[in-house]
């Protein structure tokens, strides 16, 4: 503090609260929506204290009990397949990008260069600019409702390989010459050396492949029409597709807070890596 | 850089770049190939018969006035995401800056919407906005206020808009604290010693030095409402009331899978992988300009 204006930390601690509710409010009314019977959400004014249907609703939508999901599976299956897609989406795109890095920083190979613009050209064509063709090349691969085709089209990133591939760029090349003195092939360089130094950016890329691959909505929506494969953000939305005054908000709600759950404890578990990745990424 | 030091393997690199390279170009460079080559051709709804058209789907798309509307619905929705989203993460991030007791707390309460799917924040919005049971139309009606997304065009943009801006207000917020506690704190010490407001001081020093860290999120923030809000529009007002909502993404995906008209989907995907590509390249223009200096 550069000198000491008491009506200026109150009002800074002010705004921050201030902003601390706007931004949590719309969870507060998920949560007391997901704790109410439907037929508080009809007209009039919505519920904005807690109800006691709680604990039916979790039970109900986890188990899909009388088809209110309105699908023929259970929250908790969607949810499994939301976890596999969000494991496979980053775990994949980690280990393909950095061996792909290591490829480029430490060796010199003919077509170096062009592997390079190649990988670095996906940066440019984001799934939403190429939904029909891509579904197309899937479709014709006989991928469609399946793990792999819901994972391995979205597995290849640049932004990846380039994080990893500025960071092995910054480790001195004493350590590699070092190694090769002492006779560590590429392997054992990459396994006893490289992989140690990486940990920290493995695990911040990992909370945010985690998340953008537990988010997917466009591209399971477009390759899964059996419901086996569903995942649990998707299926809100077919919730909302229901008409209006018979939404049924008392379930929408407490699946979006299943929806969120992850994620969200994923990201503050690991708040410290994930805050300090996010922002090293883009430098 | 690792000039000297590098293995001297012939065929390992292309084991160890292989799969990445071939997720490359099955699912990124071939589809992309097939939009443009799509883009020159109209085939009808039954997929019998195909012509080569060269830039006739282009030429339709550019002169047709719903395509402009996208365009125009596109840009202010962008705009207005990028400044809401800005605006309000810059105050909350000048706060934190300087709040020494309860910093870590206002942190963690302030980023985990960033782990909220667009799609979850667009359905928790449009409860709360609801017309006939929301909270938010019932205190604006107090104001004698008669809200209706259903009907005011006006009103579903407003929507979409705080749905999609609440959600990356996090993301925003941890680069401008970053940009912030960045600043060298002599700076602002020697303009407090000169006698400058608390507030002349962020608008004359802290303000300018932070422009990099804005424009870097501006272009970051255009692109999510360019391709990362589909699930918003589709969730909600699907486009509408009109076309009042129907961004850019949004139509690809109607015009392609629901009015199965290959090549208009196509010619709009070459347009939009055109927008991306001049968005990154300004991007990384910006890059190596940081890195220069």
């Amino acid at each position: 503090m550069v000198e000491n204006r008491p009506w200026l930390t109150v009002t800074r601690h002010l705004v921050l609260i201030l902003g601390v509710f706007v931004i949590g409010f719309p969870i507060w009314i998920a949560l007391v929506a997901s704790t109410n019977s439907s037929s508080e959400f009809v007209s009039g004014l919505m519920p904005l204290w807690f109800g006691d249907e709680g604990f039916g609703n979790f039970r109900r939508v986890l188990s899909n009990e009388e088809r209110v999901l309105g699908v023929s599976v259970s929250a908790s299956w969607m949810m499994w397949n939301s976890f596999i897609m969000a494991m496979v989406i980053a775990v994949g795109k980690i280990v393909i990008s950095i061996l792909s890095a290591y490829a480029i920083v430490y060796f010199r190979f003919p077509f170096r260069k062009t592997c390079f613009w190649l990988i670095f050209l996906t940066l440019m064509l984001p799934v939403e600019v190429r939904i029909l063709p891509t579904y197309e090349v899937v479709a014709s691969l006989g991928m469609l409702n399946s793990y792999a085709g819901l994972t391995i089209p979205l597995i290849a990133s640049a932004t990846a390989t380039f994080l990893f591939r500025q960071f092995f760029m910054s480790v001195p090349s004493s350590l590699m010459e070092a190694a090769r003195i002492d006779g560590a092939g590429p392997f054992k360089f990459f396994k006893d050396i490289l992989l140690p130094l990486s940990v920290n950016n493995i695990a911040a890329l990992f909370v945010i492949l985690f998340i953008y691959g537990w988010n997917q909505y466009l591209w399971p929506l477009l390759i899964t029409t059996d419901e086996d494969y569903y995942t649990i953000v998707m299926v809100i939305k077919r919730l909302m597709s229901a008409g209006e005054g018979n939404i049924p908000w008392n379930i929408i709600m407490t699946t979006t807070i299943l929806a969120m759950l992850p994620p969200v404890i994923v990201v503050l578990g690991m708040q410290k890596l994930f805050v300090k990745g996010l922002i090293e990424q883009e430098k | 850089m690792h000039d000297n030091a590098v293995f001297s393997h012939k065929v390992l690199p292309y084991f160890l770049i292989a799969p990445q390279l071939i997720i490359t170009l099955v699912f990124f460079i071939w589809p992309a190939g097939q939009a443009l080559y799509q883009s020159f051709l109209i085939e009808d709804a039954f997929g019998f018969s195909v012509e080569f058209v060269w830039f006739e789907n282009f030429i339709y798309l550019l002169e047709d006035p719903e395509y402009w509307n996208s365009v125009r619905v596109t840009f202010v929705f962008s705009a207005l995401v990028a400044l809401v989203g800005m605006i309000l993460a810059l105050l909350l991030a000048a706060m934190a800056d300087r709040v020494v007791k309860g910093a870590g707390a206002y942190k963690t309460l302030l980023i985990w919407p960033y782990a909220v799917a667009p799609v979850v924040a667009a359905v928790l919005w449009w409860l709360m906005f609801n017309p006939s049971m929301g909270v938010l139309p019932f205190w604006m009606d107090l104001f004698g206020y008669d809200w209706n997304h259903y009907v005011n065009s006006g009103e579903a943009m407003t929507v979409v808009v705080i749905a999609s801006a609440w959600k990356q207000i996090s993301y925003n917020f941890l680069f401008f604290l970053a940009g912030l506690q960045a600043i060298p704190r002599s700076l602002i010490e020697a303009a407090a010693i000169d006698g400058a407001s608390p507030f002349k001081r962020f608008w004359q020093i802290v303000f300018p030095l932070l422009s990099p860290t804005a424009f870097f999120l501006l272009v970051v923030n255009i692109v999510y409402a360019f391709f990362e809000t589909f699930g918003v529009i589709h969730a909600t007002t699907l486009g509408g009331p009109g076309s009042s909502t129907k961004t850019l993404v949004y139509k690809v995906y109607e015009d392609g899978f629901v009015g199965l008209d290959l090549g208009g989907s196509a010619a709009q995907s070459v347009i939009l992988m055109i927008i991306v590509i001049t968005l990154t390249v300004v991007q990384f223009r910006y890059v190596e300009k940081k890195v220069q200096y």
